[in-house]
């Protein structure tokens, strides 16, 4: 049995899940529009929570946050479920398969044999869509990939009951209830203005405080840390930020597409100004890798070129503080 | 991000034969998708991880074949797991867990608890008992 839909690959599976349902429901939507709308743009440090023995930094809002914010935002009904018992969540998935409903799941990704090993890390907020079945092979469209793909249902037990953080316990979702036409005018409106507040929040380690936060961090890693640990923490920033997912730029660029699209639909030039200021910080937070790459690269690091890194974030943070503000000002 | 910007670096991402999408500018200043191969800062931090994670399991074989921890502890590192992690895998709080890495304690485990352990790093009885048995 096999459910007649289309794959998009996405930048970022969340928002790819989001789009690529929305399609099949007959709904425009791109992956920029939902990350906007789901305000999916932030920056947080997460104090006290390690990471593949590293401290953990996210470009992003949290798994499941940016699909449920884009559906109330527009108006739509999504049906969740998570289970105790993986042959209960099997029946629920095989029953929505037979009425010919696609369905995204969250998963881990340890066991996701279709992906580079050395990409199998324990996370468990990846997203997926399952689109039929054949005999015991489930059918998957899994967004970051460019072609559809196949799981046995072994392994999609074994990655829809993953363990650890975030595990997803054998999450499903699917729209419900549509309305007649996508309010997305007011939708991108609230959308942007909860990014400004997110990134403008008065939280130490939250947005345009948080990446400060972070600079002040990097310039005492190397002393308190040692340079192996501070390299580690460096590199593990810098993957955070560009790994499979963001788009480039820590998902500024996304971020920017999506002011250019919203422009269009809002008729509001200022946006499409406001995109390309974007698209210079999401330039200036790639010169940023770049630079830190060579310090991790050099294992043999200097502090003035931590220094030199952190810097640089204070200037994208001093960026990103106008810009918000501008951003906040255009959309009032 | 220019369109011909896109960085099209050798990465990891070629053993599994698939590019990713990123956003950029065209010429018109439009914004548009482009596939890349991967991007060499971020190929060099992925790799270092990956090396961290094997002198990590290293550490823990010696550590194990010094009769200094036990085998848990080489399996969970194998799997690029952490004690929290492994606790939430094997159903049993952080500190038993932890517990476990001590030779001492290990040697007196039941079977039914080893058979937890076995099952979670999908290896037999022999090879949990004797890490020398554990493929590569």
């Amino acid at each position: 049995m096999e459910i007649n839909f289309t794959h998009h690959q996405s930048a970022h599976c969340e928002n790819g899940v989001i789009s690529n349902l929305m399609k099949h429901h007959g709904f425009q939507v791109s992956e920029p529009l939902a990350f906007g709308i789901g305000s999916g743009l932030l920056f947080c440090y997460i104090p006290f929570l390690m990471v593949n023995h590293a401290p953990a930094f996210t470009y992003r809002a949290l798994p499941g946050i940016i699909f449920k914010r884009f559906a109330k935002r527009v108006g739509i009904k999504i049906k969740r479920e998570k289970f105790k018992n993986p042959q209960q969540a099997k029946a629920r998935l095989d029953e929505n398969l037979k009425n010919n409903n696609p369905v995204g799941l969250q998963v881990g990704v340890y066991n996701l044999v279709y992906f580079p090993d050395e990409y199998r890390f324990h996370f468990n907020a990846h997203n997926l869509v399952v689109y039929g079945k054949q005999n015991d092979t489930y059918l998957i469209s899994d967004p970051v990939m460019e072609t559809v793909t196949t799981l046995t249902d072994k392994q999609l037990e074994k990655v829809r009951f993953a363990k650890g953080a975030f595990a997803p316990k054998g999450h499903i979702y699917y729209p419900v209830d549509f309305p007649k036409e996508l309010d997305l005018e007011k939708a991108i409106v609230k959308g942007i203005k909860h990014t400004c507040k997110d990134m403008l929040a008065p939280i130490p380690v939250l947005g345009v405080n948080g990446i400060r936060h972070t600079a002040k961090l990097i310039r005492k890693w190397p002393k308190k840390k040692g340079v192996k640990k501070a390299n580690h923490y460096l590199g593990q920033i810098v993957r955070m930020q560009e790994e499979i997912g963001t788009g480039g730029g820590g998902f500024r660029y996304i971020f920017a597409a999506f002011l250019q699209e919203s422009s269009n639909i809002l008729n509001k030039p200022e946006l499409s100004n406001l995109s390309k200021e974007m698209t210079l910080i999401g330039d200036s937070w790639r010169d940023f890798a770049v630079d830190a790459s060579r310090i991790y690269k050099n294992r043999s690091a200097k502090e003035d070129a931590y220094n030199n890194v952190a810097t640089q974030l204070e200037v994208i943070a001093d960026k990103e503080e106008v810009f918000f503000k501008k951003l906040k000002n255009a959309i009032k | 991000m220019k369109k011909d910007e896109v960085p099209q670096d050798k990465s990891n991402l070629e053993s599994a034969n698939f590019k990713e999408l990123c956003y950029a500018v065209d010429e018109n200043g439009e914004y548009t998708t482009v596939n890349s191969s991967g991007w060499d800062p971020k190929t060099i931090a992925l790799n270092k991880a990956i090396e961290d994670i094997k002198e990590r399991v290293e550490d823990a074989k010696q550590r194990v074949l010094n009769n200094q921890s036990s085998p848990i502890e080489y399996y969970m590192e194998f799997h690029k797991m952490d004690l929290p992690i492994l606790a939430s895998y094997v159903g049993m709080w952080k500190w038993r867990v932890k517990r476990h890495f001590k030779p001492k304690v290990f040697n007196k485990l039941p079977k039914k608890i080893l058979q937890k352990y076995a099952d979670v790093f999908d290896v037999s009885m022999e090879q949990l008992n004797n890490i020398t048995l554990h493929g590569n």
